[in-house]
Protein backbone atom coordinates (compact mmCIF):
# COMPACT_ATOMS: atom_id res chain seq x y z
CA UNK A 1 0.00 0.00 0.00
CA UNK A 2 1.36 3.36 -1.00
CA UNK A 3 -0.88 6.41 -0.88
CA UNK A 4 0.55 9.75 -1.94
CA UNK A 5 -1.99 12.46 -1.30
CA UNK A 6 -1.82 16.12 -2.26
CA UNK A 7 -4.00 18.60 -0.40
CA UNK A 8 -4.24 22.06 -1.91
CA UNK A 9 -6.20 25.25 -1.40
CA UNK A 10 -6.02 28.80 -0.06
CA UNK A 11 -3.91 29.66 2.94
CA UNK A 12 -6.30 29.67 5.92
CA UNK A 13 -8.48 26.76 4.80
CA UNK A 14 -6.70 24.46 7.22
CA UNK A 15 -4.96 22.49 4.49
CA UNK A 16 -1.72 22.03 6.43
CA UNK A 17 -3.51 20.91 9.60
CA UNK A 18 -5.72 18.53 7.65
CA UNK A 19 -2.61 16.94 6.15
CA UNK A 20 -0.93 16.67 9.54
CA UNK A 21 -4.06 15.07 10.98
CA UNK A 22 -4.09 12.41 8.28
CA UNK A 23 -0.36 11.82 8.76
CA UNK A 24 -0.83 11.43 12.47
CA UNK A 25 -3.63 8.91 11.88
CA UNK A 26 -1.31 6.89 9.63
CA UNK A 27 1.34 6.94 12.34
CA UNK A 28 -1.20 5.65 14.90
CA UNK A 29 -1.86 2.74 12.53
CA UNK A 30 1.88 1.98 12.56
CA UNK A 31 2.33 2.84 8.92
CA UNK A 32 5.26 4.71 7.44
CA UNK A 33 4.23 8.34 7.08
CA UNK A 34 5.64 11.63 5.86
CA UNK A 35 4.17 15.12 5.54
CA UNK A 36 5.68 17.96 3.58
CA UNK A 37 4.39 21.48 3.01
CA UNK A 38 4.83 23.66 0.01
CA UNK A 39 6.76 26.59 1.32
CA UNK A 40 7.69 29.76 -0.38
CA UNK A 41 6.48 33.14 -1.50
CA UNK A 42 3.33 31.57 -2.97
CA UNK A 43 2.05 30.91 0.54
CA UNK A 44 1.47 34.55 1.34
CA UNK A 45 -2.13 35.18 0.32
CA UNK A 46 -1.97 32.58 -2.41
CA UNK A 47 -2.28 28.85 -2.56
CA UNK A 48 -0.96 26.43 0.02
CA UNK A 49 -0.48 22.74 -0.39
CA UNK A 50 0.97 19.80 1.42
CA UNK A 51 1.77 16.21 0.58
CA UNK A 52 0.98 13.23 2.79
CA UNK A 53 2.54 9.85 2.13
CA UNK A 54 1.24 6.76 3.93
CA UNK A 55 2.85 3.45 3.10
CA UNK A 56 3.50 -0.10 4.27
CA UNK A 57 7.13 0.37 3.28
CA UNK A 58 9.87 2.85 3.97
CA UNK A 59 9.06 6.10 2.17
CA UNK A 60 11.61 7.17 -0.39
CA UNK A 61 10.62 10.63 -1.51
CA UNK A 62 8.48 12.71 0.85
CA UNK A 63 7.93 15.06 -2.08
CA UNK A 64 5.06 13.82 -4.21
CA UNK A 65 5.49 14.00 -7.97
CA UNK A 66 2.52 11.83 -9.01
CA UNK A 67 -0.21 11.75 -6.34
CA UNK A 68 -2.54 8.75 -5.99
CA UNK A 69 -5.18 11.22 -4.77
CA UNK A 70 -5.59 14.99 -4.62
CA UNK A 71 -7.91 17.10 -2.47
CA UNK A 72 -8.56 20.35 -4.31
CA UNK A 73 -10.02 23.18 -2.27
CA UNK A 74 -9.71 26.08 -4.74
CA UNK A 75 -9.58 26.77 -8.47
CA UNK A 76 -5.84 27.58 -8.82
CA UNK A 77 -5.05 24.25 -7.18
CA UNK A 78 -7.16 22.38 -9.71
CA UNK A 79 -5.18 24.02 -12.52
CA UNK A 80 -1.94 23.16 -10.77
CA UNK A 81 -2.55 19.53 -9.80
CA UNK A 82 -5.08 17.97 -12.20
CA UNK A 83 -2.36 16.93 -14.62
CA UNK A 84 -0.13 15.44 -11.92
CA UNK A 85 -2.56 12.83 -10.54
CA UNK A 86 -1.55 9.26 -11.27
CA UNK A 87 -3.77 7.57 -13.90
CA UNK A 88 -6.50 5.71 -12.05
CA UNK A 89 -6.11 8.02 -9.06
CA UNK A 90 -8.71 10.16 -7.31
CA UNK A 91 -9.29 13.88 -7.50
CA UNK A 92 -11.66 15.34 -4.92
CA UNK A 93 -12.93 18.78 -5.86
CA UNK A 94 -14.57 21.22 -3.46
CA UNK A 95 -17.50 22.08 -5.73
CA UNK A 96 -18.68 24.83 -3.35
CA UNK A 97 -15.78 26.96 -4.54
CA UNK A 98 -14.88 25.45 -7.91
CA UNK A 99 -17.28 25.42 -10.86
CA UNK A 100 -14.73 24.02 -13.30
CA UNK A 101 -14.93 20.30 -14.00
CA UNK A 102 -12.03 17.88 -14.21
CA UNK A 103 -11.01 17.45 -17.85
CA UNK A 104 -9.07 14.20 -17.58
CA UNK A 105 -10.94 10.96 -18.08
CA UNK A 106 -8.24 8.61 -16.79
CA UNK A 107 -8.69 9.69 -13.17
CA UNK A 108 -11.74 9.44 -10.90
CA UNK A 109 -13.23 12.81 -10.10
CA UNK A 110 -15.44 13.33 -7.07
CA UNK A 111 -17.24 16.64 -6.49
CA UNK A 112 -17.98 17.47 -2.87
CA UNK A 113 -19.82 20.71 -1.95
CA UNK A 114 -17.69 20.84 1.18
CA UNK A 115 -18.54 24.38 2.31
CA UNK A 116 -22.31 23.89 2.00
CA UNK A 117 -22.15 20.55 3.78
CA UNK A 118 -20.00 22.06 6.53
CA UNK A 119 -22.37 25.00 6.94
CA UNK A 120 -25.19 22.48 7.19
CA UNK A 121 -23.39 21.06 10.21
CA UNK A 122 -23.14 24.53 11.70
CA UNK A 123 -19.60 25.54 10.87
CA UNK A 124 -17.95 26.29 7.52
CA UNK A 125 -14.63 25.70 9.28
CA UNK A 126 -15.00 21.94 9.01
CA UNK A 127 -15.18 21.97 5.19
CA UNK A 128 -11.75 20.35 5.08
CA UNK A 129 -12.94 17.56 7.35
CA UNK A 130 -15.92 16.93 5.06
CA UNK A 131 -13.66 16.40 2.08
CA UNK A 132 -11.18 14.41 4.17
CA UNK A 133 -14.07 12.09 5.07
CA UNK A 134 -14.75 11.61 1.36
CA UNK A 135 -11.08 10.78 0.81
CA UNK A 136 -11.12 8.19 3.60
CA UNK A 137 -14.21 6.56 2.11
CA UNK A 138 -12.66 6.42 -1.36
CA UNK A 139 -9.15 5.33 -0.46
CA UNK A 140 -9.53 3.60 2.95
CA UNK A 141 -6.07 5.00 3.63
CA UNK A 142 -6.74 5.12 7.39
CA UNK A 143 -9.81 4.49 9.53
CA UNK A 144 -12.21 7.17 10.77
CA UNK A 145 -11.41 6.14 14.32
CA UNK A 146 -7.70 6.79 13.77
CA UNK A 147 -8.46 10.30 12.54
CA UNK A 148 -10.67 10.92 15.56
CA UNK A 149 -7.92 9.57 17.82
CA UNK A 150 -5.45 11.91 16.11
CA UNK A 151 -7.69 14.88 16.87
CA UNK A 152 -7.24 14.07 20.55
CA UNK A 153 -3.48 14.18 20.04
CA UNK A 154 -3.29 17.43 18.08
CA UNK A 155 -6.04 19.45 19.80
CA UNK A 156 -5.55 20.97 23.24
CA UNK A 157 -7.95 19.50 25.80
CA UNK A 158 -10.16 22.60 25.95
CA UNK A 159 -10.93 22.03 22.26
CA UNK A 160 -12.10 18.43 22.70
CA UNK A 161 -15.69 19.71 22.51
CA UNK A 162 -15.07 20.14 18.77
CA UNK A 163 -14.33 16.46 18.18
CA UNK A 164 -17.97 15.33 17.67
CA UNK A 165 -18.51 18.08 15.05
CA UNK A 166 -15.33 17.01 13.23
CA UNK A 167 -16.44 13.39 13.31
CA UNK A 168 -19.83 14.40 11.88
CA UNK A 169 -18.06 16.29 9.11
CA UNK A 170 -15.98 13.22 8.23
CA UNK A 171 -19.10 11.06 8.13
CA UNK A 172 -20.89 13.66 6.00
CA UNK A 173 -18.20 13.57 3.34
CA UNK A 174 -18.08 9.78 3.42
CA UNK A 175 -21.87 9.69 3.03
CA UNK A 176 -21.71 11.78 -0.13
CA UNK A 177 -19.21 9.34 -1.62
CA UNK A 178 -21.33 6.33 -0.68
CA UNK A 179 -24.40 7.96 -2.28
CA UNK A 180 -22.42 8.76 -5.43
CA UNK A 181 -21.15 5.19 -5.62
CA UNK A 182 -24.68 3.81 -5.33
CA UNK A 183 -25.70 6.17 -8.10
CA UNK A 184 -22.82 5.02 -10.27
CA UNK A 185 -23.76 1.37 -9.79
CA UNK A 186 -27.46 2.07 -10.49
CA UNK A 187 -26.65 3.96 -13.68
CA UNK A 188 -23.90 2.06 -15.42
CA UNK A 189 -22.73 3.81 -18.56
CA UNK B 1 10.01 7.18 24.99
CA UNK B 2 7.26 8.57 22.81
CA UNK B 3 6.63 8.59 19.11
CA UNK B 4 5.87 12.07 17.87
CA UNK B 5 5.30 13.65 14.51
CA UNK B 6 7.88 16.41 14.10
CA UNK B 7 9.26 18.69 11.44
CA UNK B 8 12.93 18.11 10.73
CA UNK B 9 13.81 21.60 11.91
CA UNK B 10 11.96 21.12 15.19
CA UNK B 11 13.53 17.70 15.64
CA UNK B 12 17.00 19.25 15.48
CA UNK B 13 15.98 21.58 18.30
CA UNK B 14 14.51 18.85 20.46
CA UNK B 15 17.54 16.62 19.89
CA UNK B 16 19.85 19.47 20.88
CA UNK B 17 17.94 19.94 24.13
CA UNK B 18 18.09 16.16 24.73
CA UNK B 19 21.85 16.35 24.25
CA UNK B 20 22.20 19.05 26.90
CA UNK B 21 22.42 22.08 24.63
CA UNK B 22 21.15 25.11 26.56
CA UNK B 23 22.37 27.95 24.35
CA UNK B 24 21.21 28.87 20.89
CA UNK B 25 22.27 31.94 18.95
CA UNK B 26 20.81 32.46 15.53
CA UNK B 27 19.27 34.66 12.93
CA UNK B 28 16.18 33.66 10.95
CA UNK B 29 16.34 32.44 7.37
CA UNK B 30 14.05 30.13 5.39
CA UNK B 31 13.95 27.11 5.23
CA UNK B 32 15.32 26.58 8.74
CA UNK B 33 13.40 29.18 10.76
CA UNK B 34 11.29 26.60 12.60
CA UNK B 35 14.46 25.63 14.45
CA UNK B 36 15.00 29.01 16.13
CA UNK B 37 11.21 29.26 16.64
CA UNK B 38 11.29 25.95 18.46
CA UNK B 39 14.32 26.92 20.54
CA UNK B 40 12.72 30.19 21.74
CA UNK B 41 10.01 28.17 23.47
CA UNK B 42 11.95 25.04 24.37
CA UNK B 43 15.08 26.59 25.86
CA UNK B 44 12.94 28.78 28.12
CA UNK B 45 11.33 25.60 29.47
CA UNK B 46 14.68 24.06 30.41
CA UNK B 47 16.35 27.19 31.76
CA UNK B 48 18.47 27.82 28.69
CA UNK B 49 19.14 30.93 26.65
CA UNK B 50 17.88 31.72 23.17
CA UNK B 51 19.12 34.87 21.58
CA UNK B 52 18.32 36.21 18.17
CA UNK B 53 21.46 38.02 17.16
CA UNK B 54 21.51 41.11 14.95
CA UNK B 55 23.29 39.15 12.24
CA UNK B 56 24.75 35.77 11.40
CA UNK B 57 28.23 37.08 12.18
CA UNK B 58 27.12 38.01 15.67
CA UNK B 59 25.39 34.69 16.19
CA UNK B 60 28.45 32.60 15.38
CA UNK B 61 30.66 34.78 17.60
CA UNK B 62 28.18 34.38 20.45
CA UNK B 63 28.65 30.64 19.93
CA UNK B 64 32.40 31.19 20.16
CA UNK B 65 31.88 32.86 23.52
CA UNK B 66 29.49 30.26 24.90
CA UNK B 67 31.64 27.35 23.71
CA UNK B 68 34.69 29.05 25.21
CA UNK B 69 32.87 29.16 28.54
CA UNK B 70 32.30 25.41 28.30
CA UNK B 71 28.63 25.35 27.26
CA UNK B 72 26.96 23.09 24.72
CA UNK B 73 25.87 25.56 22.09
CA UNK B 74 24.22 25.53 18.68
CA UNK B 75 23.60 27.86 15.81
CA UNK B 76 21.75 27.25 12.58
CA UNK B 77 21.19 28.88 9.25
CA UNK B 78 20.68 28.22 5.59
CA UNK B 79 23.20 28.61 2.79
CA UNK B 80 23.70 32.43 2.52
CA UNK B 81 23.69 32.71 6.30
CA UNK B 82 26.29 29.96 6.64
CA UNK B 83 28.52 31.88 4.23
CA UNK B 84 28.35 34.78 6.68
CA UNK B 85 29.24 32.47 9.57
CA UNK B 86 32.33 30.97 7.95
CA UNK B 87 34.76 33.44 9.46
CA UNK B 88 33.52 32.52 12.92
CA UNK B 89 33.57 28.81 12.12
CA UNK B 90 37.22 29.05 11.07
CA UNK B 91 38.01 30.94 14.30
CA UNK B 92 36.28 28.24 16.33
CA UNK B 93 38.19 25.47 14.57
CA UNK B 94 41.39 27.44 15.17
CA UNK B 95 40.58 28.00 18.84
CA UNK B 96 39.40 24.37 19.17
CA UNK B 97 35.90 25.19 20.33
CA UNK B 98 33.08 22.63 20.21
CA UNK B 99 29.73 23.64 18.76
CA UNK B 100 27.05 22.25 16.51
CA UNK B 101 26.31 24.23 13.37
CA UNK B 102 23.28 23.42 11.25
CA UNK B 103 22.98 24.22 7.56
CA UNK B 104 19.58 23.54 6.01
CA UNK B 105 20.67 24.16 2.44
CA UNK B 106 18.71 26.15 -0.14
CA UNK B 107 19.21 27.06 -3.77
CA UNK B 108 22.17 29.30 -4.62
CA UNK B 109 24.50 30.90 -5.49
CA UNK B 110 23.95 34.32 -3.94
CA UNK B 111 20.49 34.91 -2.57
CA UNK B 112 19.23 32.07 -4.78
CA UNK B 113 15.89 30.91 -3.43
CA UNK B 114 14.39 29.11 -0.46
CA UNK B 115 13.91 25.73 -2.12
CA UNK B 116 15.95 22.65 -1.11
CA UNK B 117 19.45 22.16 -2.54
CA UNK B 118 22.73 20.38 -1.83
CA UNK B 119 25.07 22.88 -3.38
CA UNK B 120 26.99 23.70 -0.19
CA UNK B 121 28.83 20.37 -0.15
CA UNK B 122 32.18 21.92 -1.04
CA UNK B 123 31.68 24.69 1.49
CA UNK B 124 30.87 22.20 4.24
CA UNK B 125 33.43 19.51 3.54
CA UNK B 126 36.40 21.31 2.00
CA UNK B 127 36.86 24.02 4.58
CA UNK B 128 34.64 26.88 3.51
CA UNK B 129 36.35 29.32 5.82
CA UNK B 130 40.03 30.18 5.65
CA UNK B 131 42.92 28.14 6.92
CA UNK B 132 43.62 24.44 7.25
CA UNK B 133 40.69 23.02 9.16
CA UNK B 134 37.96 20.41 8.90
CA UNK B 135 34.53 19.98 10.37
CA UNK B 136 32.87 16.64 10.92
CA UNK B 137 29.90 16.91 8.54
CA UNK B 138 26.90 14.67 9.12
CA UNK B 139 24.12 14.35 6.55
CA UNK B 140 20.83 12.89 7.79
CA UNK B 141 18.18 11.53 5.44
CA UNK B 142 15.18 11.24 7.76
CA UNK B 143 13.75 13.10 10.71
CA UNK B 144 14.71 10.25 13.05
CA UNK B 145 18.25 10.35 11.74
CA UNK B 146 18.27 14.10 12.28
CA UNK B 147 17.60 13.42 15.97
CA UNK B 148 20.24 10.69 16.25
CA UNK B 149 22.95 12.61 14.40
CA UNK B 150 22.29 15.87 16.25
CA UNK B 151 22.78 14.09 19.57
CA UNK B 152 25.98 12.48 18.25
CA UNK B 153 27.15 15.83 16.90
CA UNK B 154 27.29 17.34 20.39
CA UNK B 155 29.23 14.34 21.70
CA UNK B 156 31.71 14.51 18.82
CA UNK B 157 32.15 18.27 19.13
CA UNK B 158 33.12 17.92 22.78
CA UNK B 159 35.24 14.81 22.15
CA UNK B 160 37.42 16.53 19.57
CA UNK B 161 36.95 20.16 20.65
CA UNK B 162 35.90 20.99 17.11
CA UNK B 163 32.76 22.33 15.44
CA UNK B 164 30.49 19.68 13.89
CA UNK B 165 28.08 20.49 11.09
CA UNK B 166 24.66 18.96 10.44
CA UNK B 167 24.06 19.34 6.70
CA UNK B 168 20.44 19.02 5.61
CA UNK B 169 18.26 20.64 3.00
CA UNK B 170 14.88 22.33 2.80
CA UNK B 171 13.02 19.05 2.34
CA UNK B 172 14.50 17.55 5.50
CA UNK B 173 13.91 20.74 7.46
CA UNK B 174 10.30 21.14 6.39
CA UNK B 175 9.06 17.56 6.32
CA UNK B 176 7.34 15.80 9.20
CA UNK B 177 8.01 12.19 10.13
CA UNK B 178 7.58 10.16 13.30
CA UNK B 179 10.46 10.40 15.74
CA UNK B 180 11.26 8.75 19.03
CA UNK B 181 11.90 11.28 21.74
CA UNK B 182 13.60 9.75 24.73
CA UNK B 183 15.29 10.80 27.93
CA UNK B 184 19.04 10.83 27.59
CA UNK B 185 21.63 10.60 30.29
CA UNK B 186 23.90 13.41 29.24
CA UNK B 187 27.45 13.43 30.50
CA UNK B 188 29.07 16.62 29.37
CA UNK B 189 32.81 16.03 29.76
CA UNK B 190 34.95 18.14 32.04
CA UNK B 191 36.34 21.14 30.18
CA UNK B 192 39.40 22.25 32.15
CA UNK B 193 40.40 24.47 29.23
CA UNK B 194 37.22 26.59 29.39
CA UNK B 195 37.18 30.19 30.51
CA UNK B 196 35.01 29.75 33.59
CA UNK B 197 36.54 32.38 35.84
CA UNK B 198 40.10 31.72 36.96
CA UNK B 199 39.38 31.34 40.68
CA UNK B 200 42.13 29.29 42.29
CA UNK B 201 43.82 28.39 39.02
CA UNK B 202 45.86 29.90 36.27
CA UNK B 203 43.78 31.78 33.69
CA UNK B 204 42.83 29.92 30.52
CA UNK B 205 43.24 31.63 27.19
CA UNK B 206 41.11 30.75 24.18
CA UNK B 207 42.45 32.20 20.99
CA UNK B 208 43.31 31.39 17.42
CA UNK B 209 46.10 33.93 17.00
CA UNK B 210 49.72 32.79 16.78
CA UNK B 211 51.66 35.83 15.64
CA UNK B 212 54.96 34.06 15.04
CA UNK B 213 54.90 31.49 12.25
CA UNK B 214 56.80 28.77 14.17
CA UNK B 215 54.22 28.30 16.95
CA UNK B 216 51.46 28.71 14.38
CA UNK B 217 52.91 25.86 12.37
CA UNK B 218 53.18 23.76 15.54
CA UNK B 219 49.56 24.56 16.32
CA UNK B 220 48.57 23.55 12.79
CA UNK B 221 50.51 20.29 12.98
CA UNK B 222 48.76 19.48 16.24
CA UNK B 223 45.40 20.25 14.62
CA UNK B 224 46.26 18.03 11.66
CA UNK B 225 46.93 15.10 14.00
CA UNK B 226 43.49 15.71 15.47
CA UNK B 227 41.80 15.98 12.07
CA UNK B 228 43.39 12.70 10.99
CA UNK B 229 42.07 11.04 14.14
CA UNK B 230 38.61 12.52 13.48
CA UNK B 231 38.76 11.16 9.94
CA UNK B 232 39.74 7.66 11.11
CA UNK B 233 37.09 7.40 13.79
CA UNK B 234 33.99 8.83 12.19
CA UNK B 235 33.30 7.30 8.79
CA UNK B 236 29.59 6.55 8.49
CA UNK B 237 27.52 5.25 5.61
CA UNK B 238 24.46 3.19 4.75
CA UNK B 239 24.39 0.44 2.10
CA UNK B 240 21.10 -0.27 0.36
CA UNK B 241 20.68 -3.36 -1.86
CA UNK B 242 24.38 -3.39 -2.73
CA UNK B 243 25.05 -7.11 -2.15
CA UNK B 244 24.61 -8.20 -5.78
CA UNK B 245 24.66 -4.73 -7.36
CA UNK B 246 26.15 -4.23 -10.80
CA UNK B 247 25.26 -0.56 -10.84
CA UNK B 248 26.01 1.64 -7.86
CA UNK B 249 24.23 4.88 -7.03
CA UNK B 250 25.92 7.26 -4.60
CA UNK B 251 23.77 9.95 -3.01
CA UNK B 252 23.22 11.54 0.40
CA UNK B 253 20.35 13.17 2.27
CA UNK B 254 17.17 13.87 0.30
CA UNK B 255 18.75 12.76 -3.00
CA UNK B 256 19.50 9.38 -1.46
CA UNK B 257 15.87 8.94 -0.40
CA UNK B 258 14.61 9.71 -3.87
CA UNK B 259 17.30 7.45 -5.37
CA UNK B 260 16.10 4.56 -3.19
CA UNK B 261 12.67 4.85 -4.80
CA UNK B 262 14.28 4.68 -8.25
CA UNK B 263 16.42 1.71 -7.20
CA UNK B 264 13.34 -0.21 -6.00
CA UNK B 265 11.65 0.40 -9.34
CA UNK B 266 14.76 -0.62 -11.30
CA UNK B 267 15.00 -3.80 -9.22
CA UNK B 268 11.42 -4.65 -10.24
CA UNK B 269 12.71 -4.64 -13.82
CA UNK B 270 15.53 -6.95 -12.83
CA UNK B 271 18.27 -4.31 -12.87
CA UNK B 272 20.76 -5.07 -10.13
CA UNK B 273 21.37 -1.66 -8.61
CA UNK B 274 22.22 -0.52 -5.11
CA UNK B 275 23.04 2.61 -3.16
CA UNK B 276 25.84 3.75 -0.91
CA UNK B 277 24.65 6.71 1.12
CA UNK B 278 27.46 8.60 2.81
CA UNK B 279 26.20 9.69 6.23
CA UNK B 280 29.45 11.38 7.19
CA UNK B 281 30.41 13.66 4.30
CA UNK B 282 33.59 14.54 6.15
CA UNK B 283 35.16 12.12 6.70
CA UNK B 284 34.01 10.71 3.37
CA UNK B 285 33.73 6.90 3.14
CA UNK B 286 36.47 6.60 0.48
CA UNK B 287 37.62 3.09 1.34
CA UNK B 288 34.15 1.63 1.68
CA UNK B 289 33.05 3.08 -1.61
CA UNK B 290 36.11 1.74 -3.38
CA UNK B 291 35.39 -1.70 -1.95
CA UNK B 292 31.71 -1.77 -2.97
CA UNK B 293 32.53 -0.35 -6.40
CA UNK B 294 34.93 -3.22 -7.16
CA UNK B 295 31.96 -5.43 -8.01
CA UNK B 296 30.04 -2.96 -10.16
CA UNK B 297 30.30 -1.89 -13.77
CA UNK B 298 28.92 1.63 -13.48
CA UNK B 299 28.53 4.33 -10.84
CA UNK B 300 25.90 7.07 -10.83
CA UNK B 301 26.17 10.04 -8.48
CA UNK B 302 22.91 11.90 -7.76
CA UNK B 303 23.00 15.32 -6.14
CA UNK B 304 20.92 18.47 -5.87
CA UNK B 305 23.87 20.42 -7.21
CA UNK B 306 25.99 20.72 -10.36
CA UNK B 307 28.14 17.88 -9.04
CA UNK B 308 30.21 18.40 -5.91
CA UNK B 309 30.28 15.12 -3.99
CA UNK B 310 31.09 13.45 -7.31
CA UNK B 311 34.68 14.71 -6.86
CA UNK B 312 35.01 12.64 -3.68
CA UNK B 313 33.46 9.64 -5.41
CA UNK B 314 36.04 9.97 -8.20
CA UNK B 315 38.81 10.24 -5.61
CA UNK B 316 37.51 7.08 -3.95
CA UNK B 317 37.38 5.13 -7.22
CA UNK B 318 40.65 6.58 -8.47
CA UNK B 319 39.77 6.05 -12.12
CA UNK B 320 38.83 2.38 -11.68
CA UNK B 321 35.22 2.84 -12.84
CA UNK B 322 33.33 5.33 -14.99
CA UNK B 323 31.42 7.78 -12.82
CA UNK B 324 28.26 9.35 -14.21
CA UNK B 325 26.23 12.16 -12.78
CA UNK B 326 22.63 13.19 -12.50
CA UNK B 327 21.79 16.43 -10.72
CA UNK B 328 19.17 19.12 -10.39
CA UNK B 329 20.09 22.69 -9.64
CA UNK B 330 18.81 25.86 -8.05
CA UNK B 331 16.23 24.35 -5.71
CA UNK B 332 14.82 21.74 -8.08
CA UNK B 333 14.48 18.15 -6.88
CA UNK B 334 15.49 15.01 -8.74
CA UNK B 335 12.39 13.02 -9.70
CA UNK B 336 12.27 9.26 -9.12
CA UNK B 337 11.42 8.53 -12.78
CA UNK B 338 14.35 10.66 -14.00
CA UNK B 339 16.85 8.80 -11.82
CA UNK B 340 15.30 5.53 -13.01
CA UNK B 341 15.90 6.59 -16.60
CA UNK B 342 19.58 7.22 -15.87
CA UNK B 343 19.87 3.81 -14.20
CA UNK B 344 18.23 2.17 -17.23
CA UNK B 345 20.73 3.87 -19.56
CA UNK B 346 23.61 2.51 -17.51
CA UNK B 347 22.03 -0.95 -17.40
CA UNK B 348 21.97 -0.99 -21.20
CA UNK B 349 25.68 -0.24 -21.18
CA UNK B 350 25.27 3.40 -22.14
CA UNK B 351 26.37 6.48 -20.31
CA UNK B 352 24.27 8.76 -18.19
CA UNK B 353 24.48 12.57 -18.46
CA UNK B 354 28.11 12.26 -17.36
Amino acid sequence: MLQEIIMAGFGGQGIMSMGQLLTYAGMLENKHVAWIPSYGPEMRGGTANCGVTISDREISSPVIFEPTAAIIMNRPSLDKFELTVKPGGFILVNSSLIEQKVQRTDIKACYIPANELAEGLGSSRVSGMVILGALLELTKVVSFDSVEESLKKVLPEYRYNLIPLNRQALEKGAGVVRQAMKFAVANPR
Amino acid sequence: MAEMLMKGNEAIGEAAVMAGCRYFFGYPITPQSELPHYMVKRLAEVGGVFLQAESETSAINMCYGAAGAGARVMTSSSSPGISLKLEGISYMAGAELPAVIVNIMRGGPGLGNIQPAQSDYFQATKGGGHGDYNLIVLAPASVQEIVDLTIDAFELADKYRNPVMILGDGVLGQMMEPVEIRELKVNIPEKPWATTGATGRKPNLINSIYIAPEPCEEHNLRLQVKFRQMARENVRYEDYRTDDAEILVVAYGTSARIAKGAIDRAREQGIRVGLVRPVSLWPFPYEHLAEVAQKVTAVLVVEMSAGQMIEDVRLALNGSKPVDFYGRLGGMLPVTSEILREIEKLAKGGRSNG
